[in-house]
C-alpha cells in the first residue's frame, strides 16, 4: 500500500513537464500540437507543454527569462539570432547526428565546433507562378523582368514581392556578385551590390507598391499577381488560386543563381532547462521521426534526410522546389556584427525605391550607418571618480533632506502620512525603484549579455551627437526637434478640436446630445495598438482606404510613408483621432460647472462670439485645461505605439520620436541598453525642464 | 445668449457634428467590415460596409479551445476581466486615500508628493520591463495575476489620484467639519460623506485603471506563463505575426475586446463629464 503510494508520488513528481515555447501560428500550430499529443500518448511520463507566445514579446521574453531561471526547456526559433544568443549564454549545446540532416540546415546551428538545436525546417525565398498566367518560370534576371512588365497590366501585375526587405534583396546581393560579408568586413557600398540595387528598383517598379506579405497573398489569391518571391510560408496563404513554384532565376551578367538566405527553424535547448535529456529526447521526436507528417501534412520543407526518400515528398512540387532551391541558397553569415546590417540595408533600399537617391549613394550611407551601429563600446570608466561622486551625491542629498525635515513639523500629522503611504510605497516599489534601476543603465554598455562600467560615455556620444551629425534624422537632436513638433501639433489639435465640439455639445438645443457625446468618444475605449494598426491599414499606398478617397475626388494618390511631412501628417492624423476625445471630455465637465451669466451678459453687451468665447469662455476653462495639457503633452511625448505601428520612422527614420528610438536601441540594435536608458534619462530630463518651466509660468500668473 | 439659435447656426453645428461622426466611425466600421470578412487580408476600396458578412472569425477568436477541449476564449476573458477588476479596485482604493490627503491637509511633503505623481507619468515604459521584470522574479510574482494587477494598478493610480485630488477639492469642508464635530472618525466622514459626493469621479478612476489593465498586452506577454493565464490583449496580438497579420481574426479579436470597454463609456457617460477634472473649477 505505502510502495503503490510511494510510486504514484514519485511518477507525480517525475511528471513535471517539458516546457516548449514557440510563436507559431495557424497550421504550424497545429501541426506542433498534434505531435506533442501523439508524443504525450507515447510518454504519458514525460508530458510536454508547449506555449505559444506573440511573435512581439518572444525575443524580448526569451532573453529576460532564460537567464533568470524562468525559460523553458526546449523554444523553437529561427536561427537568424543563434549567434547573439550564444554569446549571450541562453543556449546549451545539442548532440546533433549531423548525418542525419540536410547540410546546409546543420551548418547554421555550428558554432565553434559544437552544434546549437536541432534543425526542424528550412526556409528560403523561391518563385511562385500562376501557370494560368504564365507558362514556365522565366529562368535568367533578364527574362524575368521581361515577363514581370508584360504580365502587366491595369488590373493584374506581373510580380510582387517585399522589394525593401533586405531579406527579401539578398538573392539578388548574392547573384550580381556581392554581399554583406567580405572575408572579415561587412561591405555594403560594393558596385555588385549597387548593380543588384538598380535591378530590385527595376523589378519593384513593375510590382505593386508598398507590398506587405497580406497584401502579396490577397493579390496572389484574387489572380492579379503572376509571380511572386517568397518563402515557404507562403504556400499556406493560397487559397482559391493553384500556385507552382520554382527556384530563382540566373543573373545574366555573372551568370551566377540568385541565391537567397537559407535560415534554420530549430528547436534551441535552453540554458537552465529543467530536464535537458528527456527535452533532448523530444526534440529527436520533433526533428525526426515527424518530419514526414511535418513535410506531407504541413507542407514544410524538412530539414530531416529521411523525408526526402519518402515518396509524398518527393511527389510535391512545392516541396522539390525549395529543396532544388537550398542547393544554391546561402547560409547566413556567422560575423558576430552581421544582424545590425539589416537596418542599414532596409533603408538604402526604401531610399533607392522612392528614387530619393542612386543606389551608390544610398549604399554609402547604409555602410556609414553600418560603422555608426557597430561602432566599439566606449572605454571601461574608473568607477573611482564615479563612485566618489555618487557618494558627494548622496550625501548632498541627504543633507538637503535633513534639513528640510529641520524646517518642517511633522507634529500631529502620523494620520495624513498612514493615508497617502500604500500608494506612495507601491509607487516607490513598482513605479521609481524599476526606473532608477533602469536609468543606472545608462552608466554600462550592454554587449552579448556582458556589462561593462563606462561612466557618462553614452550621455556625451549622444549630447555631442558624436554618433550622427546634429542634422542628421538619427541624431538626438534631430529625434528631439521631431518629438516637439509632434507633441506640440498633437496636443493643439487635441485642444482646439475637443474644445470646438465640447462648445457644441454643451448647447441644450443640440438634438441627441447624449448619443453624439458617446459617439464622439468611441476613439478612447479603443485600444491604441489597434487604433494604430487600422490606420497604417488605412494609408496604404494602393491598398488604403484614404488613397482611394483621394481618387475619388480626382487626386493624385499619395505615397504617404515616401516623404516626411505625409508620413508625419499620417502619423498626426491617426493620434489627433484618438487624442482629441479626452480634452472634449475635460473641456465639457469645465463648461458645465461654469454660470452662463457671465457670457450671457457679454452677448447682451454686444460682443460677438468669438470675443464672448476668447474674452470669457476660455479664461473661464483654462484653469482646468491647464493640468489636462501638461498631462496630455507628457503622455504624447511617449506615445510609442502610434509611430512605431503607423509609419515606423519611415522615411529613413525621420519621423521616429525618442521614445521609439529608445526602443530600437534597446531592443532591434544589438541589444544596447545602456545607450537606450541613456536616451531614456534624456527623454525624462526635458519632460522635467517642460513641467518645471509650465508650474513656473502658471504660478506666475496666479499669484500675478 | 443663443436660447433659440437661428435656423443656419443649428445647421452648421449638426453638420460639424455628422463630419465629426463620420471622422470617428470610419475606421471603426473598417475594423467591423474586416471582421465579418473570411479573407485574413486588408482589403481595398472606399467603402466601409461589407460585401459579405460571415462570423466565422468571431467564431474562431470566441470558439477557441486548448488541448484538452476546455474553451480557452472563455477562460482568457475570465484573466483578464480578474486583473481589470483588481486593477481597478486596488487603483480606486489607493487613489480615493492618496487624493482626499493630498486634497485637504496641508502635512509637510504634501507637494512633493503631488509632484511625484506628475512625474511619474514622464517615466519612459522603455527602460523599466527589464527591471520591473526582476522585480516581479525577486518578489515571487512572476506568472500570477496579482503581479501584473499589482503593476498596473501603481501605473494608474498617479492619474487617478491627481482626479480625485481635484474633485475633492470642490467639495466644501464644511461637510465633514459638522461631522468631526458630531464625533465621527475622520474615516467615517470621508466614506459617509466624502466618497458620496465624488462618485462620478469615483468611476471614471475605476474606469480608466480598468482601462489600463484591459488593454496592455507587453508585459502580459511577458510574464505570463501559459495559455490558461493569458490576458485577451495577448491573444489579440498572436493573430500579428512575424510573415503578416490574419486581419480577419485581428479584427474579430479587436471588436472583442473593445467592446466591453465601450459598453462601459456608454453606462458611465454621464459621469464621465462629471467626473473627469470637472470639480477643480471653484464655480
Amino acid at each position: 500500500m505505502l510502495l503503490a503510494l510511494f510510486l504514484v508520488l514519485t511518477s507525480w513528481v517525475q511528471a513535471a513537464e517539458i516546457n516548449v515555447w514557440h510563436a507559431y501560428r495557424g497550421a504550424e500550430r497545429a501541426a506542433l500540437e498534434r505531435a506533442v499529443d501523439d508524443w504525450n500518448s507515447a510518454h504519458p511520463a514525460d508530458p510536454v507543454l508547449p506555449l505559444a507566445i506573440p511573435y512581439d514579446a518572444y525575443n524580448t521574453r526569451l532573453e529576460a527569462a532564460i537567464p533568470r531561471g524562468n525559460g523553458p526547456d526546449l523554444f523553437i526559433a529561427s536561427t537568424e539570432r543563434v549567434h547573439a544568443w550564444q554569446r549571450a549564454g541562453i543556449l546549451q549545446p545539442a548532440s546533433l547526428d549531423t548525418s542525419q540532416y540536410l547540410p546546409a540546415t546543420h551548418a547554421a546551428l555550428k558554432i565553434e565546433g559544437e552544434h546549437y538545436g536541432w534543425p526542424l525546417a528550412f526556409k528560403c525565398l523561391a518563385l511562385y507562378f500562376n501557370p494560368e498566367l504564365i507558362d514556365a518560370a522565366p529562368e535568367t534576371a533578364e527574362e524575368l523582368l521581361e515577363a514581370a512588365q508584360r504580365l502587366g497590366t491595369e488590373e493584374r501585375w506581373g510580380i510582387a514581392w517585399e522589394a525593401t526587405s533586405a531579406y527579401h534583396a539578398a538573392p539578388w546581393l548574392h547573384g550580381f556578385g556581392g554581399g554583406v560579408v567580405e572575408g572579415e568586413n561587412i561591405v555594403l557600398d560594393s558596385p555588385e551590390n549597387a548593380e543588384a540595387l538598380r535591378y530590385i528598383a527595376a523589378l519593384a517598379d513593375v510590382g505593386p507598391k508598398d507590398p506587405t506579405g497580406s497584401l502579396i497573398s490577397q493579390l496572389f489569391n484574387e489572380g492579379r499577381v503572376a509571380m511572386v518571391i517568397n518563402g515557404p510560408w507562403f504556400a499556406g496563404d493560397l487559397r482559391e488560386v493553384n500556385a507552382e513554384v520554382a527556384a530563382l532565376p540566373i543573373i545574366n551578367a555573372t551568370g551566377e543563381s540568385a541565391a537567397p538566405y537559407v535560415t534554420v527553424e530549430a528547436l534551441f535547448l535552453a540554458q537552465g532547462a529543467s530536464q535537458p535529456d528527456k527535452a533532448a529526447a523530444f526534440a529527436r521526436y520533433l526533428a525526426n521521426d515527424r518530419a514526414i507528417d511535418r513535410a506531407v501534412n504541413g507542407r514544410q520543407p524538412v530539414a530531416a534526410q529521411v523525408a526526402w526518400e519518402h515518396p509524398d515528398v518527393i511527389a510535391d512540387p512545392l516541396l522539390a522546389a525549395f529543396r532544388t532551391q537550398v542547393d544554391t541558397a546561402k547560409a547566413m553569415p556567422a560575423h558576430a556584427e552581421f544582424d545590425q546590417s539589416w537596418e542599414p540595408l532596409a533603408r538604402a533600399l526604401r531610399k533607392t525605391l522612392r528614387g530619393a537617391t542612386t543606389p551608390e549613394g544610398a549604399l554609402t550611407e547604409a555602410q556609414t550607418a553600418f560603422e555608426i551601429l557597430t561602432r566599439p563600446p566606449p572605454p571601461p570608466a574608473n568607477p573611482t571618480f564615479y563612485v566618489l561622486l555618487a557618494s558627494l551625491l548622496v550625501l548632498t542629498s541627504c543633507v538637503v533632506v535633513w534639513r528640510w525635515t529641520r524646517r518642517q513639523d511633522f507634529t500631529g500629522w502620523g494620520f495624513a502620512y498612514r493615508w497617502i503611504a500604500p500608494t506612495m510605497i507601491g509607487l516607490g516599489v513598482l513605479v521609481v525603484l524599476p526606473f532608477v534601476v533602469g536609468s543606472a543603465m545608462s552608466l554600462f554598455s550592454h554587449r552579448d549579455g556582458e556589462w561593462t562600467f563606462i561612466g557618462l560615455a553614452h550621455f556625451f556620444d549622444i549630447l555631442f551627437a558624436r554618433d550622427w551629425p546634429a542634422g542628421h534624422p538619427l541624431s538626438f537632436y534631430f529625434t528631439l526637434v521631431v518629438t516637439v513638433a509632434w507633441t506640440a501639433i498633437n496636443v493643439a489639435l487635441h485642444v482646439a478640436i475637443g474644445m470646438g465640439l465640447a462648445m457644441i455639445l454643451r448647447e441644450p438645443w443640440v438634438r441627441l446630445r447624449g448619443f453624439w457625446r458617446v459617439l464622439l468618444i468611441l476613439p478612447w475605449a479603443v485600444p491604441s495598438y489597434i487604433t494604430a494598426l487600422v490606420w497604417k491599414g488605412l494609408f496604404h499606398r494602393q491598398m488604403g482606404a484614404i488613397n482611394s478617397l483621394l481618387e475619388w475626388f480626382g487626386l493624385e494618390p499619395v505615397g504617404w510613408f515616401d516623404s516626411f511631412l505625409t508620413a508625419f501628417a499620417a502619423n498626426l492624423s491617426t493620434n489627433t483621432w484618438l487624442g482629441f476625445p479626452f480634452m472634449m471630455v475635460v473641456v465639457l465637465g469645465a463648461l458645465q460647472s461654469i454660470p452662463r451669466d457671465l457670457e450671457e451678459a457679454a452677448a447682451l453687451d454686444g460682443a460677438s462670439a468669438w470675443q464672448r468665447f476668447r474674452h470669457v469662455t476660455f479664461p473661464m476653462v483654462l484653469p482646468v485645461l491647464t493640468p489636462a495639457i501638461v498631462l496630455g503633452s507628457v503622455w504624447t511625448f511617449n506615445q510609442f505605439n502610434i509611430i512605431y505601428l503607423v509609419s515606423a520612422g519611415e522615411p529613413d527614420g525621420s519621423t521616429e520620436i525618442l521614445v521609439t528610438e529608445a526602443y530600437r536601441w534597446a531592443f532591434t540594435r544589438g541589444h544596447r541598453y545602456g545607450y537606450a536608458a541613456a536616451y531614456a534619462l534624456l527623454i525624462f530630463g526635458t519632460l522635467i525642464a517642460y513641467g518645471t518651466a509650465t508650474a513656473r509660468l502658471t504660478q506666475g500668473k496666479s499669484k500675478s | 445668449m443663443n436660447r433659440n439659435p437661428s435656423f443656419w447656426t443649428l445647421i452648421w453645428t449638426h453638420a460639424v457634428l455628422v463630419l465629426a461622426a463620420i471622422v470617428v466611425l470610419y475606421p471603426v466600421l473598417w475594423v467591423l467590415k474586416l471582421a465579418v470578412t473570411p479573407a485574413q487580408s486588408f482589403a481595398a476600396g472606399i467603402s466601409p460596409f461589407p460585401d459579405v458578412v460571415s462570423f466565422e472569425n468571431f467564431a474562431a477568436v470566441l470558439g477557441s479551445t486548448d488541448k484538452t477541449g476546455a474553451w480557452l476564449f472563455g477562460r482568457q476573458l475570465f484573466n483578464s476581466v480578474v486583473v481589470a477588476v483588481i486593477t481597478s479596485v486596488i487603483g480606486v482604493v489607493l487613489a480615493c486615500t492618496a487624493g482626499y490627503a493630498l486634497s485637504r491637509w496641508g502635512f509637510p511633503g504634501r507637494d512633493e508628493a503631488l509632484g511625484l505623481l506628475l512625474v511619474t507619468q514622464m517615466f519612459p515604459g522603455v527602460v523599466m520591463l527589464i527591471p520591473l521584470y526582476i522585480l516581479l522574479d525577486t518578489l515571487g510574482l512572476l506568472d500570477a495575476l496579482t503581479g501584473l494587477a499589482l503593476v498596473y494598478a501603481t501605473t494608474a493610480v498617479p492619474f487617478c489620484a491627481w482626479n480625485l485630488k481635484s474633485t475633492f477639492d470642490t467639495i466644501p469642508r464644511e461637510l465633514e467639519e459638522a461631522a468631526l464635530l458630531d464625533g465621527a472618525t475622520r474615516w467615517k466622514t470621508f466614506t459617509l460623506v466624502i466618497l458620496p459626493l465624488a462618485r462620478p469621479a469615483i468611476a471614471v478612476t475605476a474606469l480608466f485603471s480598468f482601462m489600463t489593465a484591459w488593454n496592455e498586452f507587453i508585459l502580459a506577454a511577458t510574464l505570463l506563463g501559459s495559455e490558461r493565464a493569458y490576458t485577451l490583449p495577448v491573444v489579440l496580438q498572436s493573430y500579428v505575426g512575424d510573415y503578416g497579420t490574419e486581419w480577419g481574426l485581428f479584427s474579430a479579436g479587436a471588436i472583442v475586446v473593445s467592446l466591453p470597454v465601450m459598453l462601459l463609456f456608454y453606462v458611465l457617460q454621464r459621469h464621465l463629464v462629471e467626473g473627469l477634472v470637472a470639480g477643480s473649477v471653484k464655480g
